[in-house]
């Protein structure tokens, strides 16, 4: 009996210790860098370039958070991790963001004890196919053989949506995507599926992009973000209002070419006032930022509109529309609260 | 034709007929000896020219050695783009090593030969003084690389990759499962039930779960385990892991050696009158570690390749390096370029282990033949 109160008492001791440790932006600011978890290698999201300098769409964004704590965005430490580690990676606090293409669920917010902080990218599984098999609807392709990745949960809505149409498919199972790319330049399968950022990657790889195409249909819902561990909400905060800060650099217009000369002066817009910190925003300080938070973040990393077309958009090999990716004034799904 | 005589005796040897000896006979033997045999010459020949030109082709002389990106390659010729390989070989050498810093690495290396030469090649040259450093050479190394000492920089372990990181986690793993293994091989067969016990379960709860899931362990439930705070590297619990896998199977092979070696081995040197330890340096070693050459540089050798599973942990060994380097729009696509490069290392390095142990087996061979 003695032993099992003891033991209990142990056990309590262990937890309290774990959970008086100091907060997460203290941690990195005393250690001076952000840990950021990383993809180990996705086109436009995450991927070293020929210096050895890790560039993408999750990259910036973590540079973005340390702009924002720790006034430098170059400040960060990345640590890769593969679809099975990045969880335990997370919790096990070998980082304290995963900025790595997750997708927001139930179970993994809810079950794995995180906080997914928002949406940074609205992505959902698509369907390509050579321009020359003259498809132009997901709904014709009946009978079709399919490159598909085993043990995705792309394999289940694949699955869910020809059910739903009343169609047949054949499988072809693959690993990873640079096989699913030989296979299916080698005709192996009529249609490759995968998230569409995804298929945008496998088509700009191709010598002639142009003979293929992504249908309009998109069969699921993936929205990505970024995710912090359960139980800091300064941190949550911290992270969730540098995305938004981003959002809403594009929303008013500021640029990282311009934002040093608004946050200089009186601007008309007192929310441009108040995000550079001209005008004092109630609660800065809670979050324990300093007031040109903001203003670091947009001018060493740029607006949410910029990060996304210097990694992803029309300039780059991948291409990719907007889309759902846009402010709700422009037709797309991002509508952030109000600065103030 | 005119009719010579000889006298008898002096006949003269001559040549044999036109077209049975030589390079012609040969052919004429071997490969136009019927007509389907032919048929079957001229066949593989055509094929080996296509496919022995279009191999060369494409490997080097249509192949761009510089490029920017894999637009420029295409531009300037259409066989394989060794740019990708060209431009990133820092990073497929040394990770994410800080350029500046990869001088040590460098030199860590070449020591590493001069730590190796005295325990590969007993012929060499001042051996004593060498054996010393080999001694020492592991942690010089550890604190080379590492740095945080002497005015060295200190590099983080998620900055190590590529190249570097498999010769770290295979030689470590080499290095420390030999002698792990060699005690666990002997603790097998001791006559003292716990020691016996321990190396049983300890050798086939290792040998009876795959290395992939020793990974996970090591990068995902150890955290669990450790008090919040503690920073025990992944690189060193994943060697940890690595050295356990291959001890256990180092072990069965010299287990193997030990009982090839004929009883009366055993009874010469118990009447001798050596104690345990006397034996085993002095009779059972020697003989069985001879017997377990190719079996114990096989397992090295297999361990060597395992190292490519760190992968699926996250962790940018070479073929790490190689994926992420194919996430980067300017190189996607060059699947087939980027890991060729890789294959040759490990085939290279792979080649030289398999040479060694033929090498050491013919030395050390003392059979009559």
């Amino acid at each position: 009996m003695k032993t099992k109160i003891l033991l209990a008492a142990a056990t309590a001791g262990v937890m309290f210790a774990g959970s008086v440790l100091a907060s997460t932006l203290d941690d990195v600011r005393a250690r001076g860098k952000l840990n950021c978890i990383i993809n180990t290698g996705l086109a436009g999201f995450a991927a070293p370039d020929d210096k050895g300098n890790w560039t993408g769409f999750d990259v910036d964004f973590c540079k973005a958070v340390a702009a924002a704590t720790l006034g430098d965005a170059s400040k960060v430490n990345y640590t890769t991790a593969t679809g099975k580690t990045r969880f335990t990676k997370l919790a096990a606090g070998e980082g304290e963001i995963l900025s790595r293409n997750t997708t927001w669920t139930f179970s993994r917010d809810v079950d794995l004890s995180q906080t997914f902080i928002g949406v940074s990218y609205y992505d959902g599984q698509g369907f390509m196919v050579p321009k020359a098999l003259g498809v132009k609807s997901a709904k014709g392709l009946d009978g079709a053989s399919v490159c598909i990745q085993t043990g995705t949960t792309t394999e289940l809505n694949l699955a869910e949506f020809f059910a739903a149409n009343n169609m047949k498919y054949n499988p072809v199972p693959i690993e990873t995507n640079s096989e699913a790319q030989e296979l299916y330049k080698a005709g192996r399968c009529d249609v490759y599926t995968t998230d569409a950022s995804g298929l945008y990657a496998t088509m700009s790889s191709f010598d002639n992009p142009s003979d293929h195409m992504v249908l309009p249909e998109i069969v699921s819902k993936e929205p990505l973000g970024p995710v912090v561990r359960h139980g800091d909400d300064q941190w949550a905060d911290i992270v969730g209002w540098t995305l938004r800060a981003m959002m809403a650099g594009e929303e008013l217009n500021i640029t990282s070419a311009n934002v040093k000369s608004l946050a200089g002066k009186d601007n008309k817009n007192k929310e441009i006032n108040r995000l550079l910190g001209k005008d004092p925003l109630q609660g800065l300080s809670k979050l324990g930022l300093s007031a040109d938070w903001a203003v670091q973040v947009i001018s060493q990393v740029g607006n949410y509109a910029e990060v996304f077309e210097k990694n992803l958009g029309m300039s780059t090999p991948l291409k990719i529309a907007r889309g759902a990716n846009q402010l709700y004034r422009d037709g797309g799904l991002f509508y952030i609260p109000p600065i103030k | 034709m005119s009719l010579e005589t000889y006298k008898p005796g002096s006949y003269p040897n001559l040549p044999p007929p036109l077209g049975t000896v030589g390079v012609s006979g040969w052919v004429r033997n071997n490969l136009f000896s019927s007509i389907s045999n032919s048929l079957l010459t001229i066949l593989s020949v055509t094929l080996l020219y296509y496919l022995i030109f279009g191999i060369v082709d494409w490997f080097l002389l249509d192949a761009v050695f510089d490029a920017n990106s894999k637009i420029e390659c295409r531009k300037i010729n259409d066989g394989a783009c060794w740019a990708v390989v060209s431009r990133r070989i820092g990073q497929f050498v040394y990770g994410f090593y800080p350029e500046a810093e990869r001088w040590r690495i460098d030199i860590t290396f070449y020591a590493m030969f001069f730590a190796f030469a005295p325990l590969l090649y007993p012929d060499v040259p001042k051996r004593k003084y060498l054996l010393w450093f080999s001694g020492i050479y592991p942690i010089l190394a550890y604190l080379f690389i590492n740095g945080g000492y002497f005015g060295l920089t200190k590099i983080e372990y998620s900055l190590f990759g590529g190249f570097m990181l498999t010769v770290i986690i295979g030689v470590t793993g080499i290095v420390c499962s030999l002698p792990i293994g060699i005690l666990l091989a002997l603790g097998r067969q001791s006559k003292l039930t716990v020691v016996r016990t321990l190396c049983v379960c300890f050798i086939e709860f290792m040998r009876g779960v795959p290395l992939i899931t020793l990974l996970f362990v090591a990068s995902s439930m150890l955290n669990y385990f450790m008090p919040p705070g503690t920073n025990f590297s992944i690189l060193v619990r994943v060697i940890i892991m690595f050295t356990f896998f291959s001890a256990a199977y180092i072990a069965e092979v010299i287990r193997g050696g030990i009982q090839a070696i004929p009883k009366g081995q055993y009874e010469a040197a118990d009447a001798l009158g050596l104690n345990y330890w006397q034996k085993t340096r002095f009779i059972t070693l020697p003989q069985a570690m001879k017997i377990s050459i190719p079996g114990i540089v096989n397992t090295f050798i297999g361990l060597y390749k395992d190292t490519t599973l760190v992968v699926v942990i996250g962790l940018l060994d070479p073929l790490g390096i190689a994926r992420a380097s194919l996430a980067d729009t300017k190189w996607n696509g060059l699947s087939i370029e980027v890991y060729i490069f890789v294959a040759l290392f490990f085939f290279v390095s792979c080649l030289a282990m398999s040479r060694y142990s033929l090498w050491l087996e013919n030395k050390l061979n003392t059979d009559h033949k």
